[in-house]
């Protein structure tokens, strides 16, 4: 009996000790993530071999599995993918001729160097966060390929998210559909500001936040593309976010919000592609960093104080012109 | 010693499961959560100790790898482990209802304690939406789960068990 008693009390303790470590992890990790960063740099470099075997294992086995759909499916949608490839032709080669409007006006603007000479490296999505409430995901690629935290990531044309940690041979991606994310964003026709936030609410629509979207003008409409900022702290301007698909008036009347639709299939993103290049952010000052919480979070109060702001002015006219020349719908 | 390493390669094989193909089997974008399954079952046969360790190193190893905050799963599967423990006393061996029934509880206070901590300290208030979208999905896929899951487990306890009476009497 008395045995049992110690072996309870044993329980209990270790039960204490293990507690106390816990929120002392906690509280570090919230002061200081930088002193558990070994740690994960370490086990990271183990398992991600491991994940990725088990994730080969897993897009075999459901390769396997697609070998059996029937041939009915895959004849309907050959039949719709042939209709499919007649639309985008015709897409296309409206899409060449206005590509070669557009090298002629940025030729004119001298913008030639803008978004397309980015240095990107792809990489594979190997795991996903083990539960339901976050969108993190880890890619096979990492600081030895020259990834670094803060890296934009980009796939199928969209934006997809930002590199948050990195390992050897892994990072850490967090979607913009993440609840936690925030990216400052703008309208691409009237490069009116505002920020696209990621809600888990969102997830069966597949859809994301859009909030705070100063349109004094009534400018914007449904359909628009919305593109990420110039003024965001932490991603490339220019890169496509997605289409609003629904606008409301906010209670304040200043601000509107809404929905966009993202242009990334997030559930079935496995490929994407890591830009080499961070944004240039020079902070005015120490506090505006420090103001700076979540990872993802880009205030664009902060970021228009800053001198990377300058370069407003060399976009600026071009914006302006494309919203001239816009038909209003 | 057989079961610890018994114990830490499941362990590692649930988390890497978890993050990796629990991916491909999701429905409506929600995963069951077999970490859960793992820790609760061992607490239901082992007792408190077992539980409390099995979810404090699984809890800590999930958050090494995915989360930015570390500790917070690890506190939280430690407690659920622990609590599952108490439940020991009335463990028989082919009954699967007090799993599932523990299984279930669990996920539902695991969800809503990582619902208060990460989404209604940042003033998302909308409990019941979450609840009805997120945490009662998760908790009854992790049930269906379980069923399949349980038998193995117990299969797994039931040979360790074997071999560990065949050398020291078990004290527990």
């Amino acid at each position: 009996m008395k045995k049992k008693m110690n072996e309870q009390l044993k329980n209990k303790y270790i039960l204490a000790t293990l507690s106390a470590l816990c929120v002392l992890l906690i509280v570090v990790s919230f002061l200081d993530s930088s002193v558990i960063a070994p740690v994960k740099q370490v086990s990271g470099f183990l398992i991600t071999p491991v994940q990725k075997g088990i994730n080969g294992f897993g897009s075999w086995l459901s390769g396997l599995t697609d070998n059996f759909e029937d041939a009915q499916t895959l004849r309907a949608e050959n039949e719709e993918l042939q209709a499919k490839v007649d639309s985008l032709t015709e897409e296309n080669s409206q899409l060449v001729q206005d590509r070669e409007e557009l090298r002629r006006l940025r030729t004119l603007y001298e913008l030639d160097e803008q978004y397309d000479e980015y240095e990107k490296v792809g990489a594979r999505v190997i795991a996903k966060e083990p539960g339901n409430w976050f969108q993190l995901f880890t890619i096979d690629k990492g600081s030895q390929d020259g990834i670094e935290p803060d890296m934009n990531v980009i796939s199928g044309g969209g934006l997809v998210g930002i590199v948050t940690e990195t390992g050897p041979n892994w990072s850490t991606v967090r979607a913009i559909i993440d609840d936690n994310s925030n990216v400052s964003a703008m309208i691409s026709t009237t490069s009116d500001q505002c920020i696209i936030a990621g809600d888990l609410r969102l997830i069966d629509e597949g859809s994301l936040n859009l909030i705070q979207l100063t349109d004094v003008d009534n400018k914007v409409h449904v359909g628009d593309k919305v593109v990420t900022s110039y003024i965001s702290e932490k991603f490339l301007p220019g890169i496509l976010v997605g289409y609003i698909n629904e606008l409301n008036n906010d209670a304040n009347n200043l601000t509107k919000s809404g929905y966009i639709t993202p242009v990334v299939d997030f559930r079935h993103v496995q490929e994407v592609l890591v830009i080499l290049e961070k944004k240039v952010y020079v902070p005015s000052d120490s506090k505006s960093v420090q103001s700076q919480t979540d990872s993802t979070s880009a205030n664009p109060a902060d970021a228009g104080t800053t001198s990377g702001a300058d370069e407003d002015t060399g976009i600026e006219p071009l914006n302006d012109e494309n919203t001239g020349a816009e038909p209003e719908g | 010693m057989k079961r610890k390493i018994t114990m830490a390669v499941l362990i590692l094989l649930f988390l890497l499961l978890q993050s990796t193909l629990c991916q491909k089997i999701a429905v409506a974008s929600i995963k069951p959560n077999l970490l859960i399954i793992l820790i609760v079952s061992f607490g239901l046969m082992r007792g408190r100790r077992s539980g409390m360790l099995i979810g404090f190193f699984c809890g800590l190893f999930a958050d090494i790898f995915f989360e930015s905050i570390m500790g917070f799963n690890a506190i939280i599967y430690m407690w659920v482990g622990y609590l599952s423990g108490y439940f020991y006393r009335i463990f028989y061996d082919d009954d699967i209802k007090t799993p599932l029934f523990l299984i279930s509880i669990s996920d539902l206070a695991y969800g809503i304690i990582h619902y208060c901590f990460r989404f209604l300290l940042r003033g998302r208030i909308q409990f019941f939406g979450y609840l009805g979208r997120i945490i009662l999905p998760e908790v009854f896929y992790t049930l269906i789960v379980t069923i399949i899951c349980y038998r193995i487990l117990y299969m797994i306890n039931q040979k360790l068990s074997l071999s560990d009476n065949r050398g020291v009497d078990s004290l527990v």
